[in-house]
């Protein structure tokens, strides 16, 4: 077992224990926490796979604003301090089984593929993937189509969550 | 001439192996005791910090500050301290436990880590990561989370509040930072901070003085101090998100907004000051390391500057002035330096540097126009006549004369 | 040492678990989280193809970014919805919240 092997699974242990309580703790505060810890746990893998920009900028955008702004929506959104009742609706046990029948087929599917066993290939020092990854969202030939849509995307979704939540204005009298 | 932190680190390398440990756990083992000396060495500054900021406080304020134990007071932090530590520690009822004691560190680890990418001199930097910059942007996240968790966590409404509005600022302030924060990068080619440092073979703040200025600006609103302390002063809801934290877990709350604070200098001596460069700096990197805290605490002593000097500032007027103002001068900025920086390529550097201070000049001359412009029509509209109460009229009272 | 399919029944699972969170959870918010962990496992799929199998293409991580910002801007419009739907229904129990028109 190399050094590298052991944070794997260890990291993996923590992040996928953090999943599970995610999905089942009844305090949804908790679970927004449980979810940082998941978000955390997947930048670290980012890192595992050389992977350094995708790590930094899932903890800015994921930990920084979206879990955040989770928070404040769970505060915004609770009439009573305590979580009461049951935290699942009536068909949770299909839901258990659709999701362990899932997780059999992707498994069934992944031992029938020759390249499931792939080891790691060194990457070329002369190749930095941040600049790569820099040239190719604003290169003609390359993805700057798709960075436009996306940043078009984020306007239409700031403007249109500002004005969803926008509070009507009560008739006046 | 041998860098005196790397031949201890070789000796200490060449004593574990030689005692027949493994390479990688080697290699694990100083990088632990790297960190540990980082992080004591901060947590020592820290203390002497809490001397600073009452010394200088007091001569602001023309007194003298605290001079009776020690030679010119400087036993007074570690009297605080044992006063810290020997308070009575009280959870509120109701509080989360768990969160409500996770806080405080979690505060405490957010400025801790910022120093990992910070470069002490031209050979000592805890990681060489090409995303630095980016990395700052990341953790200083997790200390906006400390604050909504303590907030939370307290079980008592105006804490709540404090919290919110905390984060709202925070959130709201990062957005010219980071835009900002990009303007070295373009002008380094890189992310990573030891290539800022070593680009600067003239200080960024000369050439991209606005940039420098809405940094320190934002960065002020960033670690929460005046003129943008509303969130903890004492006479602002109750002192905001930690009301309800008591003895050391308030001390680290305390501990971490100085620490803060000098990590912003430091920050800003990295990226606009020239980070550890300075004469002889590259034969002697002990030198780096000075010169690095020297132009942090400068750049620490103008923040207090600015602290006991200036008023506070409404929360209307503090998110108004983020989003109407300062973002747009921050994108403005990029963008100019960015066409100005590809149009003047090749030039010598004497003329880039003075075109690039001119363009500085006259983006914040037409700022200030307009603030000025807008200013007056406010005034114009805001002072125009208004009924005014009238006092009673004077009653005669019957039976006195 | 780390061959690629350790990386792709991580993902799997960290997605099965997601699907079981939007599945069986009944605050809208708490299905909200489960979307947020299926996205997250897609994105560690994507890049653990594009480290093992196509390094020198840099489109593996070019759409974990289009995904990234595709995710930000999904929660972003979904928790406002949720936060108007709260103002009228005083709820956001997705069981609860079944009639079009109340």
């Amino acid at each position: 077992m190399t050094a590298v092997q052991i944070i794997f699974i260890v990291v993996a242990a923590v992040t996928l224990g953090a999943a599970i309580m995610v999905v089942t703790t009844r305090k949804l505060l908790h679970a927004a926490i449980w979810l940082i810890l998941t978000l955390f746990g997947v930048a670290i893998f980012y890192v595992l796979l050389n992977a350094g920009f995708l790590a930094v900028a899932q903890v800015v955008i994921y930990i920084g604003a979206i879990a955040i702004l989770m928070i404040f929506a769970i505060m915004l959104t609770r009439q009573l301090a305590i979580d009461i009742g049951p935290q699942v609706n009536r068909g949770w046990p299909w839901a258990l089984l659709i999701s362990l029948l899932l997780f059999g087929s992707l498994i069934w599917l992944f031992s029938n593929w020759s390249g499931v066993s792939t080891e790691l290939p060194t990457l070329s020092s002369r190749v930095d993937p941040l600049r790569e990854l820099g040239v190719s969202l604003v290169s003609p030939n390359a993805y700057v189509i798709p960075f436009e849509l996306v940043s078009v995307l984020l306007l239409a979704a700031l403007i249109g969550s500002i004005i969803v939540a926008w509070p009507r204005k009560e008739n006046e009298d | 001439m041998a860098d005196p932190l790397t031949g201890i680190a070789n000796w200490l390398e060449n004593l574990l192996l030689g005692w027949g440990l493994a390479e990688g756990f080697v290699t694990f083992l100083l990088a632990v005791l790297g960190v540990l000396i980082l992080v004591v060495f901060l947590l020592v500054i820290d203390i002497i910090l809490v001397w600073v900021e009452r010394k200088v406080v007091a001569r602001f304020q023309d007194r003298l500050g605290p001079n009776r134990l020690g030679p010119f007071g400087l036993i007074q932090p570690v009297a605080d301290i044992i006063k810290l530590m020997i308070k009575e520690d009280i959870t509120p009822i109701g509080a989360d436990k768990l969160l409500y004691n996770l806080a405080p560190p979690f505060a405490m680890a957010a400025v801790l880590l910022i120093w990992a990418v910070i470069p002490l001199s031209s050979s000592v930097l805890g990681a060489d990561i090409n995303v630095g910059v980016l990395y700052i942007v990341a953790v200083g996240s997790i200390g906006t989370l400390a604050i909504i968790l303590a907030g939370w966590a307290s079980n008592n409404k105006y804490s709540l509040l404090g919290a919110f509005r905390t984060v709202a600022q925070m959130i709201s302030y990062e957005v010219p930072m980071v835009i900002v924060l990009l303007v070295p990068v373009l002008l380094a080619n890189s992310m990573g901070i030891s290539d800022i440092v070593n680009s600067q073979g003239v200080w960024n703040i000369f050439i991209i003085p606005l940039g420098a200025i809405i940094l320190l600006i934002t960065a002020i609103a960033e670690i929460g101090r005046t003129p943008f302390d509303l969130l903890e002063a004492e006479s602002e809801i109750v002192a905001g998100f930690h009301i309800e934290y008591t003895g050391m877990k308030f001390g680290l709350f305390y501990a971490a907004e100085l620490l803060h604070a000098l990590t912003v200098g430091a920050l800003f001596a990295t990226l606009f000051l020239g980070g550890w460069r300075g004469p002889y700096a590259d034969q002697f990197p002990i030198l780096g390391v000075f010169y690095l805290f020297l132009k942090a605490f400068i750049i620490y002593y103008v923040i207090m500057w600015i602290k006991y000097t200036l008023p506070r500032i409404r929360i209307d007027h503090m998110l108004n002035f983020n989003w109407k103002i300062l973002t747009p001068v921050a994108l403005t900025l990029l963008i100019v330096t960015a066409v100005t920086d590809k149009l003047i390529e090749g030039v010598s550097p004497v003329l880039y540097v003075a075109i690039m201070l001119i363009i500085n000049v006259v983006i914040a001359w037409v700022i200030v126009t307009i603030l000025r412009n807008y200013t007056k029509s406010e005034r114009k509209r805001v002072g125009e006549e208004r009924p005014v109460a009238q006092p009673p009229m004077e009653t005669p009272i019957s039976g006195l004369d | 040492m780390i061959p690629l399919s350790w990386y792709l029944i991580f993902a799997a699972a960290l997605f099965c678990i997601g699907l079981y969170g939007v599945l069986a959870r009944k605050n809208a918010i708490a299905i909200l989280m489960g979307i947020e962990l299926m996205l997250n496992a897609v994105n560690i799929n994507l890049v653990a193809f594009w480290r093992y199998r196509a390094p020198d293409m840099i489109a593996g991580q070019a759409w974990a970014v289009m995904v990234f910002a595709v995710a930000a801007a999904e929660v972003a419009v979904g928790l406002a919805l949720f936060i108007s739907i709260y103002r009228t229904r005083k709820t956001i129990a997705a069981d609860e919240i079944n009639l079009m028109k109340w």
